[in-house]
């Protein structure tokens, strides 16, 4: 795995320490080495190569190479139906599917200049929530497990488990949901899943009691992640950070809160807001994004009114399955949909939500057709991976891993 | 606030900014002459009134198949001020002949990464930028995917494929144009 090569031997810098101290050292010779983490290696989550130039312990520069997971998602976007585009959101960021597909129907949506129905908001508020729940989760115990924790690894996994159940009942997949269509959702909420899902956040109330007692005061975990992979606010910003890892550097910014979408104006939750953007500082963030999330989601399942829960339009909806089968206009519409797909107006449009990691922006270029002419999307994880040289370059190798952990990059998104 | 922020770069640097337009939902847009990207976004990253420090994204635009399409690239950029609440837009044009603009990862350095993957993508050079290697394909790669031209099933493989029937499916043509 280790790939080794010589470089030449750099000049010793003159020792400038008192004499009987230096009698005792051993003057050995060193030289920089280079080693390949990843990228198939336990603590590369998902396939980065990360060539880092080593002195000793400590990184003298580190080069990520992505690019394994790449899947020419922007390309097979530009050749099928914008409702086609759908299962390849879902494989962006895997941990937090709904997300992504509520995100990129929201930015169709706004493209074509529709309102989708009260049910429907609350529904993508709900689904983006439970994700956002999942993915932290993922983030907290994957971080625990690879400082040496795993039994909180097992809690964490055990609290996501109750969350993709859930997802599973409401959409029918546990990790590609492909869930919403343009102009609402396809699927009600099932009979007695509210319930369900609040005995679910009940239980993982407690696990996360659990998890917090086994990490964030502890002196191991303290001392890995504090004051380790610092980033300034200043060059946070310049990179593009986002989401937790941004906040955690000090900047009040959250896109729900910025510019409210769905219905989160009618939500009342906080954003946490770090100050050292270190390693623990980011943990810490996703801790009580934790506890706002299901705050977000016991409000949202009690306000959460009656009626339809997609459009009732012919040209962007399927028709009800009865006018399909009765009438001549249902299986022209359906057919055409089918079809051609969904015909969105010539224009352009960048929108946003806020996903777990950060602002997942869209930026869409329709030419009238049923088929995207772009899309692009601005995934959270990438400019967040740029900026990890950064934040590990001059520190010891053992920083590189809790960093690479509370960043929480997702290799589907980062290479789309 | 009263004055959007492309108004008050378009005062200031009136030569750069050849067009103004609002996209159908209200966006912003000012397309920059090539030469002045680095310029614009200097002004609009250190201006203190305007106060764009977010590097969202960038991305192209092949224009090939749609009705205007020369010049033939446009290359977008994000940029978000968080003291405006604002995002502003801007896209600079470049010709098939030569896709090159000046880089602006000495301003941003989250553009330096965006620019890369420009690149790969469609071949667009960013001049003076400290490191164009390709972002997610590999070196060897002939041609820029995403390119309106290349075509979809278009494979490149770094060893020799095992001879096994191939299957058609997935988005697109079958392989047959």
């Amino acid at each position: 795995m280790a790939d080794i090569r010589q470089k030449p031997v750099e000049p010793t810098p003159p020792d400038t320490r008192p004499e009987e101290a230096d009698a005792l050292e051993a003057h050995l010779e060193t030289k920089r080495m280079y080693i390949n983490l990843g990228p198939s290696h336990p603590a590369m989550h998902g396939t980065v190569r990360m060539r880092v130039e080593l002195e000793g312990e400590t990184i003298v520069s580190a080069d990520p190479e992505i690019g394994f997971l790449h899947r020419g998602f922007q390309k097979s976007c530009e050749n099928v139906t914008w409702t086609q585009c759908l299962p390849y959101t879902d494989r962006l960021n895997y941990v937090s599917a709904l997300q992504n597909n509520f995100g990129f129907l929201s930015a169709v949506e706004k493209l074509i200049g529709l309102e989708i129905p009260e049910r429907a908001k609350y529904m993508r508020v709900i689904g983006a929530e439970l994700h956002r729940m999942a993915d932290h989760l993922t983030m907290v115990g994957a971080t625990g497990m690879e400082l040496g924790g795993f039994s909180v690894f097992l809690y964490a996994l055990e609290a996501r488990e109750l969350i993709m159940d859930r997802v599973t009942e409401l959409t029918g997949a546990r990790l590609t949901t492909s869930f919403g269509r343009i102009g609402g959702m396809n699927r009600d909420l099932p009979e007695g899943w509210k319930e369900k899902v609040l005995k679910s956040l009940d239980k993982i109330s407690v696990v996360y009691k659990e998890i917090e007692g086994l990490l964030t005061r502890n002196r191991i975990f303290v001392d890995r992640t504090k004051g380790t992979g610092v980033i300034s606010a200043e060059d946070a910003l310049d990179f593009g950070f986002t989401g937790p890892c941004l906040r955690a550097c000090g900047v009040d910014f959250d896109v729900r809160k910025a510019r409210p979408y769905w219905v989160y104006d009618r939500m009342d939750f906080d954003v946490p807001i770090g100050r050292n953007g270190d390693n623990y500082d980011r943990y810490l963030m996703r801790m009580e994004e934790l506890l706002q999330s299901d705050r977000i989601i016991r409000q949202a399942l009690a306000q959460i009114p009656a009626g339809p829960i997609i459009v009732d339009d012919w040209r962007i909806a399927l028709p009800p399955k009865p006018e399909v089968y009765g009438t001549i206009e249902g299986v022209i519409s359906h057919f055409k949909l089918v079809m051609e797909g969904v015909q969105v107006p010539a224009g352009e449009v960048y929108d946003s939500t806020e996903g777990s990691n950060g602002e997942l922006g869209w930026y869409l270029v329709s030419d009238g057709g049923g088929r995207p002419y772009k899309v692009h999307v601005r995934a959270p994880g990438f400019p967040i991976l740029a900026g990890v040289p950064r934040m590990i370059e001059g520190k010891f190798l053992a920083d590189l891993i809790p960093t690479f952990d509370t960043i929480n990059m997702i290799g589907g998104e980062v290479e789309q | 606030m009263s004055t959007s922020a492309l108004e008050v770069v378009s005062a200031k640097l009136p030569d750069l900014i050849t067009e103004r337009y609002e996209d159908r939902t209200g966006g912003a847009w000012a397309v920059v002459r090539r030469e002045g990207i680095r310029e614009v976004v200097s002004l609009l990253k250190n201006d203190p009134e305007l106060d764009f420090k977010l590097f969202l994204s960038m991305d192209a635009v092949d224009r090939l198949n749609l009705p205007e399409n020369d010049p033939r690239f446009e290359v977008v950029y994000l940029l978000r001020s968080l003291k405006r609440g604002e995002v502003v837009r801007l896209k600079v044009r470049a010709s098939e002949d030569s896709p090159e603009i000046p880089s602006i990862a000495g301003v941003f350095q989250g553009a330096n990464w965006w620019e890369r993957f420009v690149w790969d993508f469609y071949g667009v050079r960013f001049v003076g930028h400290p490191d164009l290697r390709r972002m997610l394909l590999y070196e060897e790669f002939v041609g820029h995917p995403l390119r309106k031209d290349y075509a979809l099933r278009d494979r490149q493989p770094l060893i020799p494929e095992r001879p096994i029937k191939d299957i058609f499916r997935g988005p697109g043509t079958s392989g047959v144009a």
